[in-house]
């Protein structure tokens, strides 16, 4: 019992302290930088630490920006609900963070094998759902903010926000019900080890098609990738679907009337979106840690051997997948301009909603004809 | 009873330390922070207009719609899950192929057609 807490504790300090925040905190700084680079601008460049060059304003610019919103004022709007007021962006934040809990960022057990997970927190059957039910949660933070700021341009953004996110879950839900049909299981695990071409009969591992496409989500539901893809922009509120914050019409949109840390913690929550729902998509189409013609070593008891090369190795890729797609959504954001409102509704549910329907029962019936 | 939950532990530890972490920045910078309000600072940001009264009116009823479907829909997506894990089992038996995949097909022919009905409703339509 003081095991498995002190391993669940090693594991989020690792992960989530270790990779999670630190990403989303450099991704603060390089989506300005990158936002810059491709609008022929320079972006922050003068929070100086060391000597004049640009490592050393990167580093500064890193360690300047949460001092800085660190002693700023917070303060409640006399016109706002106060206590609601403060809640609401750690509602925000809790559910970004609290869905890695079921992500294996390593190599696990094969399925069925006895024994603890390594690289994952808890081992759920119930993966998927518990990432969903998490993540539905996350709708709450910001429309409570927007409705507790008691201003027109919050209420605007937070009335956006929850239609926006609930009409675009339905369409990430959809999207992987392909994924479970092919791989089937719900246990993020035994999904990649699936993908890994692992074969539970004979132990073998890496099958591929045609002898080198590997058995990726994105082979075998390509379609579902990208709507996939489209869903979770979405969901994390980015361009071309950041209607929710829309500075051009809305101000801020739903934290207009927050300063220094609650406005933080909103925008720090929504990186982590970004990190989360890259690392759901790299576990889902993109094998998660599998290296194609890397086997893993496994142990007796089929559980992978931790000192191994190779397990590490998958770790790194693991994470190399989700920094992969997080630029990706990054260098969508700056790339395309945003949508209408009655665009955004029209496209989740008339194009990707009835496209995704038809993905799962085409699915259901080519894996119906070739059983 | 209790083994099924086990588990679970290190999901409510996880979520007890990610409760207290939030709380913790936002109370630091409750007590690091300056604490001078003023009038002008109290109201609310409408790009330098004084709001006329509060903005809690009535909103579209497009937006309760929405909410609708999303039920409607999202827990239709749920009755698919537990079908697509199993399908690749339903389909070795050769005997329950067919029915596995016939009656799954009716359920999501009558869900698009559900979803036509709507379209054609102009439930999802927001001119």
């Amino acid at each position: 019992m003081l095991m498995v807490i002190l391993a669940a504790l090693l594991k989020f300090a690792a992960i989530v302290l270790g990779f999670v925040m630190v990403l989303a905190t450099l991704l603060t700084l390089i989506e300005r930088k990158q936002s810059a680079l491709m609008q022929n601008r320079t972006g922050p460049n003068r929070a100086f630490v060391f000597g004049k060059n640009p490592l050393s304003a990167f580093v500064g610019q890193l360690i300047a920006d949460p001092v800085k919103v660190l002693l700023k004022e917070t303060f409640d709007p006399p016109h706002a609900d106060t206590w609601l007021h403060r809640l609401a962006p750690g509602l925000a934040f809790i559910p970004a963070l609290l869905m890695w809990v079921v992500i294996p960022f390593g190599p696990g057990p094969v399925p069925g094998a006895e024994g603890d997970n390594f690289f994952l927190m808890a081992d759920l059957d119930a993966g998927v759902l518990v990432v969903f039910a998490i993540a539905s949660l996350s709708v709450y933070g910001s429309t409570l903010g927007a409705w507790a700021s008691r201003s027109a341009f919050s209420l605007l953004g937070g009335l956006r926000t929850a239609a926006q996110m609930v009409s675009y879950e339905v369409t990430l839900g959809l999207n992987l019900v392909g994924i479970f049909m092919i791989y089937g299981s719900l246990n993020l695990n035994d999904i990649i080890w699936a993908q890994a071409g692992y074969d539970a009969a004979t132990g073998f591992q890496n099958a591929y098609f045609l002898g080198f496409i590997p058995k990726w989500g994105i082979i075998t539901q390509p379609f579902a990738f990208i709507f996939f893809l489209a869903a979770s922009i979405a969901e994390t509120k980015r361009a071309p679907f950041d209607l929710p914050e829309a500075e051009s019409e809305l101000a801020a949109g739903y934290f207009t009337e927050y300063s220094s840390m609650g406005f933080a913690v909103f925008s720090l929550g929504e990186f982590i979106g970004i990190v989360v729902v890259a690392a759901l998509g790299a576990t889902m189409f993109l094998g998660g840690w599998h290296i194609p013609g890397l086997p893993i070593e496994l142990t007796a008891a089929g559980q992978p051997v931790i000192a191994s090369l190779a397990t590490w190795l998958s770790v790194a890729a693991f994470l190399f997948k989700v920094v992969l797609l997080v630029l990706l959504q990054m260098t969508i954001r700056w790339t395309l301009p945003r949508f209408r409102y009655d665009q955004l509704m029209h496209l989740g549910w008339v194009y990707l909603l009835p496209l995704s329907l038809a993905n799962v029962a085409i699915t259901a019936f080519v894996l119906f004809l070739t059983r | 009873m209790i083994e099924i939950y086990e588990p679970y532990i290190p999901v409510l530890l996880i979520a007890m330390i990610v409760v207290v972490l939030a709380g913790v920045i936002l109370l630091a910078n409750g007590l690091l922070g300056p604490k001078r309000p003023t009038r002008l600072k109290g109201i609310p940001y409408e790009s330098g207009v004084d709001p006329v009264d509060s903005p809690r009116h009535r909103f579209s009823v497009k937006f309760y719609m929405t909410a609708i479907l999303f039920l409607v829909f999202d827990l239709e997506v749920v009755f698919l899950y537990p079908w697509a894990v199993n399908y690749n089992g339903f389909l070795a038996d050769p005997g329950f192929a067919a029915t596995a995949f016939g009656s799954m097909a009716a359920f999501l022919v009558i869900l698009a057609l559900g979803l036509f009905y709507e379209y054609k409703r102009g439930a999802m339509s927001w001119d």
